[in-house]
Order: C-alpha cells, then sequence, then structure tokens
C-alpha cells in the first residue's frame, strides 16, 4: 500500500511527477529539478516532508533514556528548543538512523527520524525504553513543510501572526519553537537559511498554498538530493546504514565521548574502533570534467580502494560531486581515481561540504 | 503524453532521424526519452567523421539521474554535431525536436530508414515500456 501524505493534492495542481519513495507517493520534481534546486540557492522553496517521523519522548526518565540511545549527548542540551543533530546505534555500533533531537524540558523531547527506517526506529526505541519510565508517542497528525533558502526566511514572514513572529524572533540555527499551532525549526537539510515547519495535518494546504502565493517554488526529492549533497549532509541508506559505523560516515563529530560514564549504545565498540584508527572514512570528491559520479562507482587510492556512496551533479558548481567512503589513510586536496563508463577519471579529495549559503564551500 | 513528430522515424531505443533529403539525416532523442532522464547536465557527442553503425553506443546523454547511452540508428558518417549542447545540454529537455538535436550522418544505405519505426510503430513501443 502506498502512503500518500495530506498535501498530495497540492503536488498534482503544481504538475509534480510522482515518485514511489519508500512507500510513500511523493513529488520528485515538478517539470526542472535543476530549477528548483537553483530556487533555495538564490530565493526560497519548500519541500513536503510530511512523510517524516516525529515521535515525542516525555516522561521523568526521558533525558536518561536519550542519553542511553543517541551517541551524542542530551544532557548538553539546556536552552529550550534547542536542536541536536545525532545518530542512534545498534549494539554492534552501526547506525540505526541519523536524527534530531528538539529539547524543551528534561522530561520532554522530541524526534524526527527518517521516514524510510520509521518501523525499525520505532521497534527499536520501544524496545531500548522497556527499562525507562517515559512515552514514546508518535505524532502522525502533523504534516511537516520545510521552507529553505535566502529569502525563505523573510517570505514565511509574512505569513506569521504577532505570536509566532515573536516566537522565531532572532531565533538561531538549530532551534525550534511552538508558536500557536506552528512548530517552528532553523533545522533543514539544504545548507541554506530557512525553517521547517510541523503543523496539523488539517492545516498543511493553506499554509502550502499561502506560502506559494508568498513566492515560493515547490521543490521535489530530486531538488533535496542535490541540495543535501551538496551541502555535504548524509543520506541514511546511502552514506550510512546499520553496517557502517558513524566513525566511518563522518559522524565522529556527533559522538558524545565525555563524559565517560555515559554508556550510550554502541559505546564499547565505537571506542575500539576508534583506538585501532582503522574505520574508512567518508570524504568529498569533487570531478571537474565532464561526467556524473554515481552511487557504487569504485574508487581507487594508493591506500586502497574505496566506493562512492552517493554521487550526482552539482548544479551550483556546475560539475559532479560525490561522497565516498575511502581508507583512512587518504589525505585532503589528494588526488584519487574512480572507474566511471570503463575508464578512470581523477577526482580531488575534499572535506564533504561542497556549497553552503548559495557559494562554493571549498 | 509527450509529442511524437509524424515526419520522424524512430529506433526502439528512443533516437528520432530526420530524413534531410540530401543523404543527410538529423539524430536526436524522443521528448519521452528526456521525460524519462530529467535535467540533462552533459550530452557526449562522436567526433566528425567518425563511422557508426546501427545499434551502436555513439553518444552518452547525462542527466541529474542517469548516464544513458545513445545509439546509432543508421549505419553512416558522421557529418556533424550539435556543439550547442556542449554549454546548453539543457536544449534536450527544452526542445528535443528541434534545437536538442545531436549529430548529423551522411547515410550509407537509404533502405536502412525502412527499417525504422512510424510515429504510430514508436507509440505502441513505448505503450509497451
Amino acid at each position: 500500500m502506498t502512503n500518500k501524505t495530506v498535501l498530495h493534492a497540492k503536488h498534482l495542481e503544481s504538475s509534480a511527477k510522482m515518485v514511489d519513495f519508500h512507500g510513500w507517493e511523493m513529488p520528485i520534481n515538478y517539470g526542472s529539478q535543476i530549477e528548483e534546486h537553483h530556487a533555495v540557492r538564490q530565493d526560497a522553496g519548500m519541500f513536503d516532508v510530511s512523510h517524516m517521523t516525529i515521535v515525542d519522548i516525555k516522561g521523568d526518565d526521558a533525558q536518561a533514556f536519550l542519553r542511553r540511545l543517541v551517541i551524542n549527548d542530551v544532557a548538553k542540551l539546556d536552552v529550550a528548543g534547542k536542536a541536536l543533530y545525532t545518530g542512534m546505534c545498534n549494539h554492534e555500533g552501526g547506525v540505526i538512523d541519523d536524527l534530531i533531537v528538539y529539547y524543551f524540558t528534561e522530561t520532554d523531547y522530541r524526534l524526527v527520524v527518517n521516514s524510510a527506517t520509521r518501523e525499525k526506529d520505532l521497534a527499536w526505541i520501544n524496545e531500548q525504553a522497556s527499562a525507562y519510565s517515559v512515552s514514546i508517542t508518535e505524532r502522525p497528525e502533523f504534516a511537516m513543510i520545510a521552507v529553505q533558502g535566502p529569502q525563505a526566511k523573510a517570505k514565511v514572514a509574512t505569513l506569521l501572526n504577532a505570536e509566532q513572529t515573536q516566537a522565531v524572533d532572532g531565533m538561531k540555527p538549530f532551534f525550534s519553537a511552538q508558536a500557536g499551532d506552528l512548530f517552528i525549526a532553523t533545522t533543514g537539510y539544504t545548507g541554506e537559511a530557512g525553517y521547517e515547519i510541523a503543523l496539523p495535518a488539517e492545516q498543511a494546504a493553506d499554509l502550502w498554498q499561502q506560502l506559494l502565493d508568498a513566492g515560493v517554488k515547490p521543490c521535489g526529492l530530486g531538488a533535496r538530493d542535490t541540495l543535501r549533497l551538496e551541502a555535504g549532509m548524509n543520506l541514511y541508506g546511502l552514506d550510512m546504514d546499520d553496517s557502517v559505523s558513524p566513525l566511518a560516515a563522518n559522524m565522529a563529530w556527533t559522538i558524545s565521548w565525555e563524559p565517560e560514564d555515559r554508556d550510550f549504545i554502541g559505546r564499547e565498540v565505537l571506542a575500539t574502533q576508534r583506538a585501532a584508527g582503522d574505520q574508512p572514512k567518508l570524504v568529498g570528491l569533487v570531478l571537474e570534467e565532464k561526467g556524473v559520479l554515481r552511487t557504487g562507482l569504485k574508487v581507487i587510492t594508493e591506500h586502497g580502494e574505496g566506493v562512492i556512496t552517493s554521487g550526482t551533479f552539482s548544479p551550483t558548481l556546475g560539475h559532479s560531486i560525490a561522497m565516498a567512503r575511502v581508507p583512512r589513510s587518504v589525505k585532503l586536496e589528494d588526488t584519487v581515481q574512480v572507474e566511471m563508463r570503463k575508464k578512470l577519471v581523477d577526482v580531488k579529495v575534499i572535506r564533504p561540504s561542497f556549497a553552503r549559503n548559495g557559494k562554493k564551500a571549498f | 503524453m509527450s509529442n511524437i513528430p509524424s515526419e520522424l522515424k524512430y529506433a526502439t531505443s528512443h533516437e528520432w532521424v530526420r530524413n534531410e533529403g540530401n543523404g543527410i539525416v538529423t539524430v536526436g532523442i524522443t521528448e519521452h526519452a528526456q521525460e524519462l532522464l530529467g535535467d540533462m547536465v552533459f550530452v557526449e557527442l562522436p567526433d566528425v567523421g567518425d563511422n557508426i553503425s546501427t545499434g551502436d553506443d555513439v553518444a552518452v546523454a547525462e542527466s541529474v539521474k542517469a548516464a544513458s547511452d545513445i545509439y546509432a540508428p543508421i549505419t553512416g558518417e558522421v557529418v556533424e554535431v550539435n556543439e550547442d549542447l556542449e554549454d546548453s545540454p539543457e536544449l534536450v529537455n527544452s526542445d528535443a525536436f528541434g534545437d536538442g538535436w545531436m549529430f548529423k550522418v551522411k547515410i550509407e544505405d537509404a533502405g536502412e530508414l525502412d527499417n525504422l519505426l512510424d510515429a504510430e510503430g514508436y507509440e505502441n513501443s513505448i505503450d509497451e515500456d
């Protein structure tokens, strides 16, 4: 059975090309993925992300539970509304999912996890919670719209009431606030400023239309992928999965090793891997000549082979970029080769961040 | 339903062929094909002077989504390529049957044109996809 978001009819009204995305019928583009990409880099675009899974974690043990569940330490969160990017690992140190934790109080948190991993995530979270006094509540009654781009905040501002305007006034990146019916967060997946807005499903079509009327361009999953890759953000299932350590997925920065007595799931395995220093690493690749680097292509280096985890054409830069998992000894600025259509091409290794805030980032 | 001009000939692999009448044909990919591929980002064309045979992979259309081989729909010598595609591959998206043409071939055997599909035959072949 295919799921449809509450915005499905709005997508069809805008001539969206719909595709199956992990069981959800979602817009891949509304005509041109590249034009949608540029709209987000240069002006404002919006994405229906209602298929993502919102899970509220509440109760006396909410903080203790999350300090066990995820590799980053939610005890670092002490300002209401602050958000944290992190991974959730299995006992073998593989990434079950990457997610954002929003903090309200030490007994009240919100998680936003991937749609593709919803069932697996919920089963895992519920299983791990059995020893804790927490309630775990999925919130399918919310739709979610991401509005992203240099003009995103200004265009959203024209639609907000006084209370909502006050709630977002001066809000820093990676914060959130509940303002009336809108849960507004300064998180996103494009490398641009903007908001992710969760709201009651029955209000979503109206907000979508108001945003359209304010000149925000509807953007599909195609543009979302080129934008997130330019921003150097991981995609679950490509850049990491259950079999991949966060150390091999450019997620070491999301692991809080201190305090040493915080026994998060996967800690022992990850600490051993870290001490051994033998995990591969995720780097960025740049191909300035013709051709497009694609997922699965082999990377040849003097330290051994690697693989492209996700690759695409970068509309902002005008050439191809990729993320690749390569031996740890490979250094930034090295030139390595990719086997592409039966020939070897030279590519440059960089930190995986290609474009941010509309500009080249390397 | 995409446009399928009735005056052109087609290969099941989605190339179109326009007979220019002087032993020369122009080749491109159909509107249906560009819709499947999405935004074009590079087009690799054959070289002028190349001798190509029906069924050879002679060009590559690389879109954001995928790289797709383009096959010679006819045997002959490449006499011209569309250099505008070098800087503007999106012409394939915006005008697949016009400005998005790919290359011209001096054909060896005009009889080969009869082996290609007409518009109706091509439309039927897409419906089977």
